[in-house]
């Protein structure tokens, strides 16, 4: 097992995520927080921020299933999605989050989705 | 000691706002545990809740277990607003709030009511590293309130200004031409009465919500410029309510705002100090405005309220003279190399042309402003006895001296203000062919010599080698602290300064004593005005080491707002300052 070889690996991803534009500078600012007394700060951060951004996807779907759709429902939920991931400078989840929030206040859930979809197959 | 008074945990010297204690709430646990491991970085105690309803069980259960509160806007079983509501009204602690969305009509409706600031996420370490500055605000407010109501003749000199307001009511009787701070007895007396109805007439007013609001549309209507309380009173349309009211609530409003106006100069002079540290006179224009002092005047530029280029120049004159020579700045030779320097800074040429009458009109007004604030936050700052500090008021030389030398001791970083007086004063006595000189140095050297126990460094963290402006703040905080302790050190600094007046007042100078304590007011007034920035928002006050702080929220009301929590957010307030004080 090349030690060396990994950690240079994991650091040829983490600048990638950055240059393209999934990570900011929110992100640094949570590595900075990173010291002794939380040796694993950044790690656990990005855990919780799983964990909870799971659930709220899960509510995003059902309220996306569900018809007629609840943009209002909808609305609050990408906002508290767009905080979240914010907080560890998820930069392209939290553009998508703002602009799927104005397709909901326009009452246009399905046009945002389906202009999604090419994206899917790109990114 | 005010600061143990004050009630933190664990108030240690060497970094004043550590164990400050702050309760965040956020429904987000990922905000949550940064947040939290953030403020800990700060030396905060932090306590965090993700529901609205706890946290307000955890504010009522202890009542005084916290300084501050950071909120969340959005939360599932609370309003972040209604939070906020609940909190000023029950525990009345500074609240900032939170929020991924950043739309001006939101922030609006946070600073309606009552938010002392508004943050907008991802938040920075930065922005969290000021928050202090807003429970500190507060105390001050609270010590001038308390003032308020004991007649404080801080507030006395404070409303002499009102001169500049159309409403001639306000004079109560006294002639003298716009600016004269006389004590005579009745003139005092009228002002006692106006200033505090308490006293006299009728139950306090409470400014409600409503009722401020009525007060703000009054002032918008009238006019920033010509805004008069018997104008608002008149407009607000409120039966019950006198002229009186109004006018000691624009007064505590405009002292707010003055105390702010202050914080922020005290804040960017410690960014410029930074930033000159080595240069000083014949310095290059290069290092004045630095990228730093221009982020801290650049978005002040709209806000701007002093069209004179006065005191801006001042400020600056006076601010590399605090830099470098707070010890020993003499000759007119250090003036004039000063006085180039600040030619560069983008605000505007030095000319320390203090002979127009419009200007020392409103310079005036502001000198006995700040000369208020500096005061109250003297008193506020003070050892138990307040007696040295209230004994010179009733005259007025005694009143310049004491203005210039005794602040000096004082915590905040108004004991920096006083320090270009004496250089200043030292020119304008020259011009005047007054034997001022002689007593200004044994001033100075009092002042000096009595700084000596205290630590002269510590006061001018001009010698700190501290980078941060935070630390800098500490050590002068920590620094008047120690003064603090030091009282008769103090004292015995007020006694020579006393003697130095009464050696002027004696030594014959009576007639031109007057022309020259005008000039003197002038000076020191031009040494403390300087452009009000209202522009920024964080603030707390202003940032020093992060300009972007102003730059997150661009409604530079919220600067006013910021500090204006106990009265709810006024937006005029700003502008009523800005053109009526000043125009």
């Amino acid at each position: 097992m090349d030690g060396y070889g990994m950690q240079n690996q994991i650091a040829c991803i983490r600048r990638s995520l950055f240059d393209q534009g999934y990570l900011d500078e929110q992100f640094i600012q949570l590595e900075e927080l990173q010291d002794d007394t939380n040796p694993n700060f950044v790690q656990e951060i990005v855990t919780l921020f799983y964990t909870d951004s799971a659930r709220l996807i899960q509510n995003i779907e059902l309220t996306l299933n569900s018809r007629p759709i609840n943009f209002s429902k909808l609305d609050d939920y990408m906002h508290q999605f767009k905080g979240s991931s914010s907080s560890i400078g998820a930069k392209k989840v939290t553009s998508e989050c703002a602009v799927f929030r104005q397709y909901c206040a326009a009452g246009n859930a399905e046009a945002y989705i389906s202009s999604l979809l090419p994206h899917i197959y790109t990114d | 000691m005010v600061l143990a008074e004050s009630g933190f945990s664990s108030p240690r010297n060497d970094a004043f706002p550590a164990g400050l204690r702050v309760l965040v709430v956020d429904d987000d646990p990922t905000w949550l545990k940064i947040l939290e491991k953030m403020l800990k970085k700060c030396s905060y105690e932090v306590t965090t809740c993700c529901l609205a309803r706890e946290a307000l069980n955890l504010l009522r259960e202890r009542k005084d277990g916290y300084d501050i509160v950071i909120s969340d806007v959005n939360m599932p079983d609370m309003d972040g607003f209604k939070l906020l509501e609940h909190v000023g009204l029950e525990m009345d602690l500074p609240v900032i709030m939170m929020s991924v969305d950043g739309e001006t009509s939101r922030v609006m409706k946070g600073v309606q009511h009552g938010a002392c600031d508004y943050l907008l996420k991802p938040i920075r370490m930065k922005e969290l590293r000021n928050i202090w500055q807003h429970v500190f605000r507060k105390k001050i407010h609270e010590v001038r309130d308390i003032e308020s109501l004991e007649g404080f003749e801080s507030i006395q000199m404070t409303r002499s200004g009102y001169d500049l307001f159309d409403d001639g009511h306000f004079l109560s009787g006294d002639d003298t031409p716009s600016g004269r701070k006389r004590k005579d007895a009745d003139n005092k007396h009228d002002d006692r009465e106006l200033s505090d109805p308490s006293s006299t007439k009728k139950a306090r007013v409470v400014w409600t919500v409503d009722l401020h609001q009525k007060f703000v549309k009054a002032v918008n209507q009238i006019g920033f410029d010509k805004v008069g309380p018997k104008k608002i009173l008149d407009l607000m349309n409120v039966p019950w309510l006198t002229r009186e009211n109004v006018a000691s609530h624009l007064q505590i409003l405009i002292e707010k705002s003055t105390l702010v106006q202050k914080y922020r100069l005290y804040l960017s002079r410690l960014q410029k100090e930074s930033d000159i540290k080595n240069s000083f006179i014949g310095m290059k224009h290069s290092d004045l405005p630095s990228k730093d002092s221009t982020a801290s005047f650049g978005p002040h530029k709209a806000m701007n309220m002093i069209p004179d280029d006065v005191p801006n120049g001042t400020y600056s004159f006076s601010a590399s003279n605090s830099l470098a020579q707070n010890v020993d700045l003499k000759g007119q030779g250090d003036l004039k190399g000063i006085t180039s320097a600040p030619v560069a800074e983008p605000k505007g040429a030095l000319s320390i042309d203090i002979h127009d009458s419009h200007e020392a009109k409103s310079t005036q007004m502001s000198f006995d402003h700040s000369l208020g604030s500096v005061d109250s936050a003297v008193s506020f700052a003070s050892f138990n006895s307040t007696t040295p500090l209230q004994y010179p008021w009733t005259e007025i030389p005694e009143i310049q001296f004491k203005q210039e030398c005794e602040p000096l001791h004082l915590e905040n970083g108004f004991s920096q203000l006083p320090l270009p007086g004496p250089s200043m004063i030292e020119n304008e006595a020259n011009r005047s062919r007054i034997e001022v000189k002689p007593l200004l140095d044994e001033c100075r050297s009092n002042f000096v010599e009595h700084l000596g126990p205290v630590g002269a460094e510590d006061l001018f963290p001009i010698q700190s080698k501290s980078q941060s402006l935070n630390n800098q703040v500490f050590d002068l905080i920590s620094a008047t602290k120690s003064s603090m302790k030091t009282q008769d050190v103090g004292l015995n600094y007020l006694a020579d300064s006393e003697f130095a007046l009464r050696n002027l007042n004696a030594s014959g100078v009576g007639v031109p004593l007057a022309t020259l304590s005008e000039d003197l007011q002038i000076c020191w007034l031009q040494g403390d005005c300087y452009p009000m920035n209202y522009g920024l928002q964080d603030l707390e006050c202003s940032t020093y080491d992060n300009p972007a702080l102003m730059a997150e929220t661009p409604f530079h009301l919220y600067d006013v707002l910021r500090f204006d929590h106990e009265h709810l957010f006024d937006p005029t307030e700003y502008y009523a300052i800005d053109q009526g004080l000043f125009a």
